[in-house]
């Protein structure tokens, strides 16, 4: 069985319950629901708030390097931190802050695997207490651009047929049957997907636990839709979170070279004037 | 403290697929249910009873899910 290009990206449960108290260690819960922190999580780590915290909260776009400098340092993070990151739905704003620690250029930066779900599920110790933090000093680099899709690149990709494109939403999204996740508000104009975009939803990388498939489980599922690394590829979903996930899986489990997340995602291109759509399964999303 | 009862059920609201996933912190039972497809949290709720926090979860994820429309493709 082969192993992930880059294991040390990940860590389980329990080198966690070993681990998060290290005095170079930050554990740090990102969730989708911002308040499942508070019921109780792994002892001693902080939260961030996605909706206030990992995004410019005037105009739309990911921190900026002064933004994410004051973060860190709020955070009691400094450059050679090892920063675990765990949350809800499998990780999927884990997978986002971790997108963005890695343009700024946090090097050691993990996932703990099956997240929250998993910790919750094995029973593990939880807290409701905040621990109180000093500051550090932190310095970004960056950003690293090559991790990040912007529309006009995405434009030339579908014009070009330059890249493989994934859209990782569900199969519902993808055809066009529904514009938001079931129970979530509508959020574009049109339904469907980008013109040769392979419905790949980031669920299938997952197994039941929440942990990641395997290597070689994981290389069959893309490549059975052609996405193999052998040229550029670009993760999209609705606003970037769970196409961060995937782009985690081709980087850093597959260790494919040239990946970017498309952050404007569906949002973006399902809003634009004149812009190509295709609806239907004819790139199969299938369930 | 340590989670205790985890469970998840999958259950159907008007068509569509909910994950409902409880357990007890302490005294206190938590419910999220959420759309499997893809996974985000569409109800919250807790009280005193599995019983209780899943109905609450159940009537307000009916409530979200019925604004949901199908398009024809």
């Amino acid at each position: 069985m082969a192993d992930y290009s880059h294991p040390e990206a990940l860590v389980s449960t329990e080198w966690v319950a070993q681990h998060s108290k290290d005095a170079n260690v930050r554990v740090v819960e990102v969730d989708v629901d911002t308040t499942e922190y508070s019921k109780g999580h792994v002892p001693g780590t902080i939260a961030w708030n996605w909706t206030t915290q990992l995004a410019d909260t005037v105009r739309r776009d990911i921190l900026s390097k002064g933004q994410f400098e004051k973060l860190m340092s709020e955070s009691g993070i400094s450059n050679n931190s090892t920063v675990i990151l765990y949350g809800d739905n499998n990780n999927w704003f884990a997978a986002w802050a971790l997108w963005q620690m890695k343009m700024y250029g946090h090097k050691d930066v993990r996932i703990m695997n099956g997240g929250r779900k998993k910790w919750l599920a094995e029973g593990r110790e939880v807290s409701t207490e905040v621990p109180s933090l000093q500051a550090s000093q932190y310095t970004a680099t960056g950003p690293d651009n090559s991790l990040r899709a912007f529309l006009d690149q995405v434009q030339a990709a579908v014009q070009g047929k330059t890249a493989a494109l994934v859209d990782v939403r569900s199969p519902a999204e993808f055809t066009g049957e529904i514009l938001a996740p079931p129970g979530l508000p509508e959020t574009c104009q049109r339904g469907g997907h980008i013109p040769g975009a392979r419905g790949i939803p980031w669920g299938k990388a997952c197994n039941d636990d929440g942990t990641f498939k395997s290597a070689d489980e994981l290389k069959a599922l893309y490549g059975n839709e052609g996405v193999d690394g052998s040229r550029p590829t670009i993760a999209y979903c609705r606003i970037g979170e769970r196409s961060s996930h995937t782009w985690f899986v081709l980087k850093y489990l597959l260790g494919y070279d040239h990946v970017k997340n498309y952050d404007g995602s569906w949002t973006e291109w399902g809003n634009l004037v004149g812009a190509p759509v295709e609806r239907g399964s004819s790139q199969s999303a299938k369930a | 403290m340590k989670v205790e009862e985890h469970r998840e059920r999958t259950v159907d609201i008007a068509g569509w697929p909910v994950r409902l996933t409880s357990y007890r912190i302490g005294e206190m039972f938590y419910c999220t249910a959420d759309n499997i497809s893809p996974g985000a949290t569409i109800a919250r709720t807790s009280g005193a009873t599995r019983e209780e926090v899943e109905s609450a979860a159940i009537e307000r994820a009916t409530d979200r899910l019925a604004q949901t429309k199908r398009h024809a493709v």
